[in-house]
């Protein structure tokens, strides 16, 4: 593609087309669907973080008038352990069916044992106190330092470390230890000036989506059973919950409704098959809602994290070693996003040795799930905060240390291919010339201190399979059917690609999400993949309608396709003055062989990894440890923005999320185990009343493989925001970070220890 | 347990309703009279998923008993904007790109038009400190403010001129 390409409609800000309903409540979310005859279903959960099941009692709930079915564990059909892919990684069948509904061991506080449905909700919750479980109960495992002691108690008893060449002999809570490596780490710290090398912890935080889990289900004995839910994935929903109760995927449609937020944590099943069950049980419609507080404690979070790191460089800041070692929680089962960290972690710097170890730790706590670039942030911020810790150590800038060791293209990546053309040294440079970096960080009043810092991010970006029809109607507008779950606006990008590629209006094409019943297979929307291999779809299909279109006026004049061509929704006659527009030709498509339409079933490669830089401003209370953002600039690689202002949306939103992991966001538990902060009041997200403006630095390098060049933008921006918030407040107080997040209480003690 | 009869004007028109003394009008709102847009993020007032105004006054309504709406006028996000043309404040939440996924712009929207009933020209902080209340996980608010300065601003000239 040229870069100097005009676009009539790709850049533009168009209103999206789904705004309406999104901004007069007439959208229908997850929890939004009532159907005639539909009962409530809810959860009882396991107050203790760790112990043995010895007794379930459901008697009493059965008894109740209004209680209609009740399922535990032992209603699944029997499972066999499976990976499956998930999102951006895998779970386990085996461990998925256990964290829906506990058997043997109750594995944190808050794991489903079971779940009843009742006429009302009121009724289903009352009813939960009579579900009388009996329990043994067993030391809690609360941290990756107590999961890895020698003498830990071992949460699943057949777990042996998998990574070694020979099998432990014993049982761990270390699912997987990996490594990974380029070039000589030894000769590479032998040949540098300067050492740097230090711990960091990051907490468990969650991705705080404002809509609970929820689905509306009806199981059908013929074969037509249904789940409406919240997702990102609707046909990994039908895969999960086909596999877990046997059934055919062709026996069970899932509908996508509106999502209200993921950032990953909607890639998995929580409700569904137990919903499925309980509808199936009471021959009764089932509605299934999480409360807030179920949300924190069951679903979701993120790894808490402790990360080791070193970094070698010469003195004129040229970076020789890099070195990592990383342990991820992975909740209680298998499966943190370890692997990724790992790959990820020196990712933004080209340098030729570098070794990476990681640890899959489980714990007893809530089963993590894939958080916008999993298990990036948590990687990143540790070699983050100590490149820029390097900097200052050679008392070189930041920016320019950066420069001087930013991949680039032919750079080679710890996780396998050399890098193609790629953005950091523009998100760099962008960052060096914006009015922000260039201006003074500016004087505090009495009693605060201000910082500055900024760093880097880089994460993959996912292709994969993606479907999409584009059906034209008999008036010539045109029906964009995509299966990939719209979490930020992805159908105004489908209809500016498929209007660009159509030369139509975009009033006239109106893209929809179709039901695993309408739309061939898609994958989850995860992995910032949607806008490009999606996208990619439906450029596909919409050249082959354009195509189609040229076929039906040439037959309408006798004429070979070579001998049309099409511009601006007409088909002209190469020689002479014969024309018909797009409405004509679907007008006529009866007498030329029925309607038009065009599909591209595809396996999207090639997705373009993702660079920024972000750089904060920060002010710091002296008094009460408080830290503000005062001003703060996310410049990333979109490859190419289709909608500037979603794209913009997706850096100040991830900017945002990682602001808030970074100064707020953790879960606090007691000592056995219980989260202490499982609401909004107590977990607490960014307000806006916390928050400057984000300023955003688009960069535009093209992804070749994409037809109008994108990437995906939507995970890398919560990356750089842990180590440019932590490392600005580090200069401000004068005091190393390496704990997040850099709550109140916590920097006050750093700053009164230093004192 | 017998349940309680009430009366209401929800978006002007009045409504009746029967409810248990437990139920909150955000339960009312979306399970009896099935007005959906208000949402439910957490059922605890800490998210503003449910802003809903009473009486003029903006409330979450997850913390309004059902009972309590007895005679009092309520309004929630279908009382907002025309059937055939948009308020201002969501004529500017689109043009801003002011939403994501979605889920908090019905409560944002209230809780907006709330403000700049109260305050037609509020500034940046006093905006943001207005909708503290009202969470927003996807945008990080920056084009959430600026709709709301847009439509603030917007109001303020359609009032000048006439």
């Amino acid at each position: 593609m040229s870069e100097a390409r005009e676009f009539k409609h790709i850049g533009q800000r168009t209103i999206r087309p789904d705004g309406y309903d999104k901004v007069t409540g007439r959208a229908n979310f997850g929890a939004d669907l009532s159907l005639p005859g539909m009962i409530w279903g809810k959860i009882h959960r396991s107050p203790h973080a760790h112990a043995k099941i010895l007794s379930i009692d459901t008697s009493k709930a059965e008894a109740h008038p209004d209680v209609l079915a009740v399922v535990t564990a032992s209603d699944f059909p029997a499972i066999q352990s499976e990976t499956i892919a998930v999102g951006e990684g895998s779970e386990d069948l085996f461990d998925l069916t256990r964290n829906l509904l506990a058997a043997d061991k109750v594995l944190y506080h808050g794991h489903a044992v079971a779940a009843l449905a009742a006429r009302s909700e009121r009724a289903a919750a009352e009813a939960l106190s009579l579900i009388e479980v009996q329990y043994e109960v067993l030391p809690p495992v609360l941290d990756l330092r107590a999961a890895m002691a020698d003498d830990a108690p071992v949460l699943h008893q057949d777990m042996f470390t998998e990574g070694y060449d020979k099998k432990p002999e014993k049982p761990s809570n270390v699912a997987t230890r990996l490594e990974a490596k380029i070039g000589d780490i030894e000769a590479g710290f032998a040949a540098a000036d300067v050492i740097v090398e230090r711990e960091f912890y990051t907490p468990t935080a969650h991705q705080g989506y404002i809509e609970p889990h929820a689905c509306t289900v009806r199981y059908d004995e013929n074969g037509q059973s249904m789940i409406w839910c919240s997702t990102q994935g609707h046909f990994d929903v039908r895969a999960r919950t086909a596999k877990i109760l046997d059934m055919d995927q062709t026996s069970l449609k899932v509908i996508a409704s509106e999502i209200g937020g993921g950032f990953g944590g909607k890639t998995t099943v929580y409700l569904e098959p137990v919903a499925l069950l309980l509808s199936k049980k009471s021959g009764c419609p089932v509605k299934m809602v999480m409360q807030r507080t179920e949300v924190f404690i069951a679903t979701g979070p993120t790894s808490a994290a402790k990360l080791w790191v070193k970094v070698g460089a010469k003195k004129d800041g040229k970076i020789t070693a890099m070195q990592g070692r990383l342990a991820y929680e992975a909740g209680a089962f298998k499966g943190s996003p370890m692997m990724p960290g790992v790959m990820t972690m020196f990712a933004p710097y080209d340098v030729a040795n570098v070794c990476v170890e990681g640890f899959d730790v489980v714990v007893n706590k809530p089963k993590v799930a894939a958080y916008r670039a999993p298990g990036a942030p948590q990687a990143e911020f540790a070699a983050e905060m100590l490149v820029s810790e390097l900097a200052d150590q050679l008392a070189m800038d930041p920016l320019e240390l950066r420069l001087k060791n930013a991949a680039r293209e032919g750079t080679q990546t710890l996780y396998g291919p050399k890098l193609k053309s790629v953005g950091l040294v523009a998100c760099l440079e962008a960052v060096k010339n914006s009015p922000h970096y260039q201006a003074p960080l500016g004087t505090p009043q009495s009693g605060k201190v201000r910082g500055r810092a900024l760093a880097s991010g880089f994460w993959f970006n996912m292709g994969g399979q993606s479907s999409v029809v584009i059906n034209m109607n008999p008036d010539g507008t045109g029906t964009i059917v995509e299966g990939s779950p719209d979490i930020g606006g992805s159908r105004a990008s489908m209809q500016m690609m498929a209007a660009e590629a159509m030369e139509l209006p975009i009033s006239r094409l109106k893209p929809i999400i179709a039901d695993t019943d309408n739309v061939p297979f898609s994958a989850t929307t995860g992995g910032s993949r949607t806008t490009y291999a999606t996208g990619m779809a439906v450029v596909e299909a919409a050249q082959k309608v354009v195509q189609q279109l040229k076929e039906r006026a040439a037959a309408l004049w006798n004429l070979t396709p070579e001998q049309v061509e099409y511009a601006d929704g007409v088909v002209h006659a190469k020689q002479g003055d014969d024309q018909l527009s797009v409405r004509e030709i679907c007008q006529a498509a009866e007498k030329t062989g029925g309607q038009i339409s065009g599909q591209a079933n595809i396996n999207a490669r090639g997705a373009g990894p993702g660079f920024a830089v972000h750089v904060c401003d920060l002010e710091v209370d002296t008094d009460t440890g408080k830290v503000d953002v005062i001003r703060y600039t996310a410049s990333q690689d979109a490859g190419k923005a289709i909608h500037p202002g979603y794209v913009e949306g997706q850096l100040q939103g991830g900017a945002v999320q990682g602001i808030g992991w970074a100064l707020n966001e953790e879960y606090i538990f007691d000592d056995q185990g219980v989260m202490e902060n499982s609401g909004f009041l107590d977990y607490r997200i960014p307000l806006a009343s916390d928050l400057p403006m984000i300023d955003t630095l688009v960069v535009e390098v093209p992804n070749t493989f994409h037809p109008y060049g994108v990437r995906g933008v939507g995970e890398t921006s919560i990356i750089p925001p842990l180590a440019a918030v932590g490392y600005a407040v580090s200069k401000a107080i004068g005091a190393p970070i390496t704990t997040l997040p850099c709550s109140p209480p916590r920097v006050l003690k750093l700053i009164q220890d230093k004192a | 347990m017998s349940k309680t009869h009430v009366t209401t004007s929800i978006n002007a028109s009045l409504h009746e309703f029967l409810c248990e003394p437990g139920d909150t009008l955000l339960d009312v709102l979306r399970n009896e009279l099935q007005l959906t847009g208000t949402k439910e993020g957490c059922g605890t007032g800490d998210c503003g998923a449910c802003s809903v105004t009473l009486n003029g006054r903006l409330v979450c309504a997850c913390l309004v008993l059902a009972v309590e709406v007895e005679g009092m006028e309520v309004g929630t996000i279908e009382g907002i904007g025309q059937s055939d043309s948009l308020d201002v404040i969501q004529e500017k939440f689109l043009e801003h790109a002011a939403l994501q996924c979605g889920i908090c712009t019905p409560g944002l929207i209230v809780s907006t038009k709330a403000l700049l009933d109260e305050n037609p020209d509020p500034t940046e902080a006093e905006a943001r400190y207005y909708l503290a209340g009202n969470l927003c996980r996807c945008t990080g608010y920056d084009k959430i403010i600026r709709a709301v300065m847009d439509a603030a601003a917007t109001l303020g000239g359609a009032k000048e001129g006439v």
